[in-house]
């Protein structure tokens, strides 16, 4: 799920919900996941790059596609 | 201030307490009385005087009849009111109603095996969720050298009771540096293990990956005497690590912003360790800056599973903040809570590689001295920091990777608060970092308003 879109959700949920409250906490969660998301996806890169030099073959999402004999 | 407070360590009584020369119900009074003199400090919800006075009697019938249990028999200690007694209500510092636990939690018994006697609950940040202990039902908890002041959390309460003389031993719990954090506020000493070495069970969870509970003192001495007991293990006293040490200083992140006299006290640690012939060399931490947004993303939604019923049905018995933090956790997304999992293993493995590079990494352990009562934040070198953030930011990273930690008192700053040290051990090897701590331990010369620097 997109960050913005998760926040909108979130925010109207808490509106209804009555946690006025919770809004500004709510925004900084959301500034915490997207450098979250960021650090995962250097990851994912970096063992993306480590599997191809390995001679695996990406699946494009950090998962390597298992190996079927011939 | 401390004036007339009993600050002797167990490991300086126990000789006395063994030759009959000191009663156990002599110090269970003592420490009453200090308990209730400093009633003020906010320091227990539960003083078990009834039951503490009837196991120091007893414990003093054993050891004149020559049945001597280990150091720590008859020795007052304290339990942080997360964790279960036997027979006393846990509030967790929450209005919300408490649980009536039938038995203590396993390092309960086990302390009591040893001998010690258990003689109150202390006072915490409710449910452990927060670093200040003042959102708590319970009125908040005071520094004992200046009540305007938190002592620190969410173990506040146990640290004070420590610095103030109302006890010689304490459990804690620390999640993100429950233990650690108050421990540094206070000047006293305090350890979180290696992950899952002292078992949970019988303490309130918040976060089920990041939960410990460990051991708070005087001295580092005292804290493995407490350890070992806590483990089952006898409780036998340690000797400093020998040999010529060598320290790893993480830089990057963790010293990007330190208050002034936390900055001068570490480098006179620094100095003090070199003179004393150990080597210091300056590493760093890969991906450290990562820590904050990992141990979020576990500790919301984990803290809010735990509490997902009690919150349904007692919302309004929660503290406003703490209410709200639970809340949040609600809003995190399951992909999000993966990936954080998954950054843990890369942080694991970064803190893996530093600590094989050295005996132990050594940094200070809370970034700013003992907070106003009530502040949302603080300055810091010149810029405005969030409380929470600020206070977590050294000690979270070890409870993401589960790697012992200690804190133990670095001295005191200009404003007579004490600062804090924390040395970091490979993982599984939580005696040998308390060994290490010991050798620090007699090379720093604690100032003023410190009560733990010495090993007496």
């Amino acid at each position: 799920m997109q960050i913005d879109a998760w926040l909108a959700a979130a925010r109207a949920d808490a509106e209804r919900r009555g946690l006025q409250d919770l809004q500004p906490l709510l925004e900084t969660l959301a500034r915490s996941t997207r450098a979250l998301r960021e650090a995962h996806d250097k990851i994912v890169k970096i063992a993306e790059i480590a599997r191809i030099g390995n001679g695996a073959e990406s699946a494009g999402d950090g998962t390597v596609p298992p190996r079927h004999e011939p | 201030m401390t004036d007339g407070a009993d600050l002797r360590s167990i490991t300086s009584i126990a000789p006395l307490v063994r030759s009959g020369v000191l009663s156990p119900s002599t110090l269970v009074r003592e420490c009453l009385k200090r308990i209730e003199a400093r009633s003020s400090l906010n320091a227990f919800v539960t003083v078990m005087k009834d039951s503490a006075l009837h196991d120091a009697a007893q414990a003093e019938r054993e050891i004149s009849s020559g049945r001597y249990r280990s150091a720590l028999h008859g020795i007052p200690i304290s339990v942080k009111d997360l964790i279960a007694v036997a027979g006393t209500p846990t509030t967790s510092g929450s209005a919300v109603p408490p649980l009536h636990p039938a038995a203590d939690a396993p390092v309960v018994r086990r302390l009591r095996d040893a001998g010690a006697i258990v003689i109150g609950k202390t006072n915490l940040h409710e449910f452990a969720f927060g670093t200040t202990s003042d959102e708590t039902a319970f009125g908040a908890v005071r520094h004992p050298f200046d009540e305007t002041r938190s002592p620190g959390g969410s173990s506040g309460g146990s640290a004070v009771a420590l610095a103030d003389g109302m006890c010689f031993g304490s459990v804690g719990t620390d999640t993100g540096g429950s233990i650690r954090i108050p421990s540094a506020a206070c000047g006293t000493v305090g350890l979180k293990p290696t992950l899952s070495e002292l078992p949970c069970d019988g303490v309130v969870p918040l976060s089920t990956t990041l939960d410990h509970v460990g051991p708070m003192a005087r001295t580092v001495a005292d804290t493995a005497l407490l350890f070992r007991a806590m483990k089952g293990t006898a409780a036998q006293s340690i000797a400093p690590a020998g040999g010529r040490l060598v320290f790893g200083v993480p830089i990057p992140f963790f010293f990007d912003r330190l208050d002034g006299d936390v900055r001068r006290l570490f480098a006179n640690t620094r100095r003090a360790l070199t003179a004393a012939g150990h080597s210091i060399i300056d590493l760093s931490i890969e991906r450290a800056a990562w820590t904050p947004d990992v141990y979020l993303h576990i500790v919301l939604p984990e803290a809010s599973c735990c509490h997902a019923t009690t919150l349904d049905r007692h919302a309004a018995a929660y503290s406003p903040g703490v209410r709200l933090r639970l809340e949040m956790g609600g809003y995190v997304l399951a992909e999000d809570y993966v990936r954080a999992m998954r950054l843990r293993d890369v942080l694991t493995a970064a803190v893996d590689d530093a600590v094989q590079r050295c005996d132990a990494l050594l940094l200070p352990a809370l970034a700013i001295p003992a907070p106003p009562v009530g502040a949302a934040s603080v300055d810091v070198d010149g810029a405005r920091e969030p409380i929470r953030a600020i206070m977590l930011k050294l000690t979270q990273l070890f409870n993401v990777t589960g790697h012992p930690a200690v804190a133990l008192p670095a001295g005191s700053g200009h404003d007579g608060l004490p600062r804090g040290l924390q040395l970091v051990g490979q993982r599984g090897r939580t005696e040998r970092l308390l060994d290490i701590a010991a050798a620090v331990e007699l090379q720093i010369t604690a100032g003023p308003g410190s009560v733990g620097g010495g090993t007496g």
